[in-house]
């Protein structure tokens, strides 16, 4: 089995661009300042190539895929 | 109890001499085995974090790699606490001790001392101290002046003051005690678990653990703020319960309507469970609550529990480093909620939202910032529903 994958965030580096949260909705919400709340836990793999695109898509690289539980 | 961190020269006399202080404990001891003996007595950082002392000192001393840092944290941000400025202004050799120590147990080549500069005497008493100790301490030992605000006492962002002159925190990992300045390895120790580190070095980890009450450990600089009076600093045995404690410098329940415990990163709690509990890190952690930094504040009866959490909310909000949208945001709306739920300009829904936002901006900055505020404001929200829920406009006028 391939090891399980979470989202993490520069908190940061962030600055609420919002792309995230249009481009995976299912994991990922904006609170009422437009800064990304996120689904906590394992991406399930059926969603690991539309959080692939929302990872990309951050403009300041502000967001990652890592290994659930590393730092 | 006798005093330990207090003991020698009344207080009153102002800062002990390095003369006095090694006259009356001797001078540094030898550091052999001093980990295993942190680790044996139970000592926690009192700082706030409260994390075990020993473990944390070892995770430093296994690294790989070159020299460490050690930096003597006397920030105290709690705008309620008081202790860490009385124990550096009257007894500046047992922190330098403590740190010393440290140096010399995880090979640090660098001590760095950092003071806020809002503590009264403290920085200047630990600049004349510092000029007392013998050579080579003296030379290892650096001192900072830092800036009085609430974050900057945080260990990253002691760090990057130390780094930069900017008291900010940052991004973990890595942590300080992994990567820190000038990325070495990095202890970060507030003052007075440094002074409680110079006195178990000499006195071993079982004199430190035959004080204690209840099976907590030694003892703790508190302080105390009861209801009509100013703060009181008291060095008290661990797991003394808060009632007691607010009842030696004048508190009575009969006066006291909730306390505050832990400081504005700690909870409200209603005055009798308060009374009872313990005074200890770890009991007041299975117990749901923090000590942090030992700071017990009685709001007296009469006070009223929205004015002075919206208070406080402002405070908090103010003092966010603004580097992280939801906790310079979310901060600012929270405080902006309570204000208007005391002014009784309450918006549709304020209440609601305002849970809402206090827990939604949990976890979500870079240090612990917005995760103390909200713990505080989830504590009123509950210990002062009845209020929050229907306020009439009035002035503040309750805690210290």
């Amino acid at each position: 089995m391939s090891e399980q994958l979470e989202l993490a965030i520069d908190r940061i580096r962030c600055d609420g661009s919002g792309l995230c949260a249009e481009l995976l909705p299912e994991r990922i919400r904006l609170d009422d300042w437009g800064y990304p709340i996120i689904e906590p836990g394992a991406i399930p793999e059926s969603l690991l190539s539309h959080t692939r695109r929302a990872v990309a898509a951050c403009p300041l690289l502000a967001l990652r895929l890592r290994g659930v539980g590393e730092d | 109890m006798s005093a330990r961190l207090l003991a020698g020269p009344p207080l009153g006399a102002g800062p002990e001499s390095y003369r006095s202080h090694a006259g009356r404990l001797g001078p540094l001891p030898d550091p052999a085995n001093l980990i295993a003996s942190l680790e044996r007595s139970g000592l926690r950082g009192r700082g706030g974090a409260g994390y075990p002392v020993g473990a944390k000192w070892r995770t430093v001393a296994e690294r790989a790699g070159g020299p460490a840092v050690v930096i003597a944290n006397g920030s105290e941000g709690e705008p309620l606490s008081h202790k860490d400025r009385l124990l550096l202004s009257t007894r500046p050799h047992l922190a330098l001790d403590g740190a010393l120590l440290a140096a010399h147990v995880l090979r640090a080549d660098r001590v760095l001392v950092v003071v806020a500069e809002n503590l009264g005497s403290a920085p200047a008493v630990m600049a004349t101290a510092l000029a007392e100790r013998p050579m080579p301490e003296r030379a290892r030992v650096r001192l900072i002046v830092g800036p009085a605000r609430y974050v900057s006492g945080e260990s990253s962002a002691i760090v990057n003051l130390v780094e930069s002159g900017t008291a900010t925190p940052s991004n973990r990992p890595p942590r300080p005690h992994q990567r820190g300045v000038g990325q070495a390895p990095t202890l970060v120790q507030n003052v007075e678990t440094l002074a409680h580190v110079g006195l178990i070095a000499r006195l071993g980890d079982g004199w430190f653990r035959s004080a204690g009450r209840s099976g907590a450990a030694g003892t703790l600089l508190t302080t105390l703020h009861a209801a009509g009076s100013g703060p009181a600093v008291r060095e008290l045995e661990a797991g003394t319960p808060a009632g007691e404690a607010l009842e030696s410098v004048g508190g009575s329940l009969a006066q006291t309507r909730a306390v505050l415990l832990g400081g504005y990163f700690g909870t409200w709690i209603g005055a009798a469970e308060a009374w009872e509990l313990p005074l200890d890190a770890a009991g007041l952690r299975d117990r749901g609550h923090s000590l942090g930094c030992g700071v017990v504040a009685a709001l007296p009866i009469g006070s009223c529990g929205v004015c002075e959490s919206a208070h406080v909310m402002r405070y908090l909000a103010g003092e966010s480093s603004a580097q992280c949208g939801p906790c310079f945001y979310g901060l600012a709306a929270l405080a902006g909620a309570c204000e208007r739920i005391a002014a009784n300009q309450a918006e549709d829904g304020e209440l609601e939202r305002l849970r809402r936002w206090a827990r939604e901006v949990r976890g979500r900055g870079a240090c612990h910032h917005p995760d103390g505020a909200s713990e505080f404001l989830l504590s009123a929200l509950g210990l002062f529903q009845a209020e929050f829920a229907s306020h009439r406009p009035h002035g503040r006028g309750g805690l210290g």
